[in-house]
């Protein structure tokens, strides 16, 4: 047994959260000394205080939040998927195809969300739409770029061996693509969760409440700065979560064979 | 129904003769020529009768289109000119019935994400083996390269030798009747190869496995072959041919022999000459 300190997996976490406390602490301690107003700028305790004082309200939009960021996630996992299984069935869709998905990547959710809100009766179902749009692209582009990255001498084994096209999916290309695959999941994890809260600014600002962005522009208007902190909060902790969540699937999916999850053996 | 006359049994035990001489040939090329398409000559017409049962060596210089008449052999390309048949047939017709082809590459090629297991399995899964049926071919796969105790590891927690080894498992399980491997152990270090040289001479005994080997390995050459044939470059041609006449199993203490050395010694002048730029047209 390897004394605490150089366990690996105690240092990957302590080491963060130290610097976290010290930060916090500075913080703190700086913001108490200065005597900074509250509504200027409010200190981690005043914004703990506000995190319990609005704990029902906030919990509540922050499920609203995390509900609209997983369906957009998993939609956008299953459309970003089947599109790359297109792409890579035949050249002529990718090519005739994939300059839209670009278009929908580089078009900003804030400029098309008005218009997708105002078009979509059902809030919920807006908000998903806007988020999708936003996280689709890496899982389009990352499983697309796993299909095709198949190991050459595989692939002539493959074809040697006369195995069906359905055959060196299922056997060659999808394993292969897996690891690239769940590089996009961690991106888009991020990204479902920014479009959700993007997207819910605006139908915030155009009367809509829900949901954690709601809370920020309602604490806005009400010049309640530590709620809205408290809601920032929420949202980068839910961020956070998404990402270990992601981040552990993917070590369990390949940590027995690819180089990005093999831990050095020592 | 098959065509072809019945498959050869494996447990034939007449020796195989060093030369082709009364034993049906399983290739033929006939006059078989290569261009590629940048219009460099990969091989000038060569004709090549492979017997039933030997252990045939293409060795040369770098460029000399060993690889590529392997290749041609395996059907992996079409010669520009000439015809190739397998088991005196036209190899178009063979298809997979009744004799079955296995090749061996320079790397091992394995899947990084299955078990050793999965990947020798993996020709027979291509060809809708059942899974009962396929299990215990497996495990006797596994078992003749020495690897039964790693048969749950994945490729990555293995060396380099046992790799290959599994590359090796994974051409034998579908009981092949022509071996075909390029230079299957040139990145393996001398003692790695040694070993598996001898595991090889061991399994194409047991098998009588007809094989083409192509090497770059003057030793491992004359080690392993019944036949050697030595090519040039410029256009990729057969050079020479040379017999190893010696008992069969080859036995480890063959290395040492004088006879062994002899043979390399040959071998190795033969090679110098081959490498010369325009050497002379060899014998035909």
């Amino acid at each position: 047994m390897k004394p605490l300190l150089q366990s690996d997996a105690f240092v990957r976490v302590a080491a963060p959260v130290a610097v976290g406390i010290v930060l916090f602490g500075l913080w703190e301690a700086s913001f108490r000394l200065a005597s900074v107003p509250v509504y200027l700028f409010p200190k981690p305790s005043d914004i703990f205080i506000s995190l319990v004082q609005h704990g029902p309200s906030l919990l509540r939009a922050l499920l609203v939040t995390l509900r609209v960021t997983l369906q957009a996630f998993i939609a956008a996992t299953v459309f970003g998927t089947l599109i790359a299984f297109m792409f890579v069935q035949s050249r002529a869709i990718e090519v005739s195809l994939f300059p839209y998905a670009v278009l929908l990547q580089v078009t900003p959710v804030v400029a098309i969300a008005p218009l997708i809100i105002i078009l979509v009766k059902n809030t919920q179902l807006s908000l998903t739409i806007c988020a999708t749009l936003v996280a689709l692209f890496p899982i389009i582009s990352n499983t697309t770029l796993g299909l095709r990255s198949v190991d050459p001498g595989l692939a002539n084994y493959f074809r040697m061996n006369r195995a069906s096209r359905l055959k060196t999916l299922i056997k060659l290309r999808i394993p292969g693509a897996l690891p690239y695959f769940f590089g996009g999941l961690r991106i888009s994890s991020g990204l479902a969760l920014i479009g959700a809260v993007v997207a819910e600014f605006v139908a915030g600002t155009g009367g809509r409440s829900s949901g954690l962005a709601y809370e920020i522009l309602d604490a806005g208007f009400t010049l309640d700065i530590p709620r809205m902190f408290a809601a920032l909060f929420l949202i980068t902790l839910t961020g956070v979560v998404l990402f270990t969540v992601m981040a552990a699937l993917s070590r369990f999916a390949l940590s027995n064979w690819h180089e990005s999850e093999i831990r050095a053996e020592t | 129904m098959n065509v072809l006359p019945p498959p050869y049994t494996f447990d034939d035990d007449t020796e195989p003769m060093a030369t082709s001489e009364g034993r049906p040939p399983v290739v033929e090329v006939l006059s078989a020529e290569k261009l590629f398409p940048n219009g460099t000559r990969g091989l000038a017409p060569i004709d090549l009768t492979i017997a039933d049962g030997e252990f045939l060596t293409l060795i040369g210089p770098s460029g000399c289109g060993k690889s590529t008449l392997l290749k041609l052999i395996a059907n992996l390309i079409e010669p520009t000119d000439g015809r190739l048949l397998w088991w005196r047939g036209d190899h178009r017709q063979v298809g997979q019935q009744g004799r079955r082809l296995a090749f061996v590459f320079q790397e091992p090629t394995l899947m990084p994400w299955a078990r050793v297991e999965a990947n020798v399995r993996l020709p027979l899964e291509l060809a809708d083996m059942p899974g009962v049926k396929a299990a215990p071919l497996v495990e006797d796969a596994i078992a003749r390269v020495g690897l039964s105790a790693f048969s749950q590891h994945y490729p990555r927690q293995l060396s380099g030798g046992m790799r290959m080894r599994v590359s090796i498992a994974r051409a034998l399980v579908t009981q092949p009747h022509l071996l075909l491997m390029d230079e299957p152990f040139g990145a393996l270090d001398e003692f790695t190869r040694n070993r598996l040289d001898d595991d090889l001479v061991r399994l194409w005994w047991e098998r009588k496995l007809t094989t083409v080997f192509v090497t770059h390995s003057i030793y491992e050459a004359v080690f392993l072959s019944t036949r050697i044939i030595v090519m040039a470059a410029g256009p990729g041609r057969i050079f020479r041919t040379m017999t190893i006449d010696e008992p069969q199993p080859r036995e480890v203490g063959f290395r040492d022999s004088p006879k062994f050395a002899a043979y390399c010694r040959e071998l190795s002048t033969w090679l110098a000459e081959a490498s010369l730029p325009r050497s002379g047209g060899g014998e035909a």
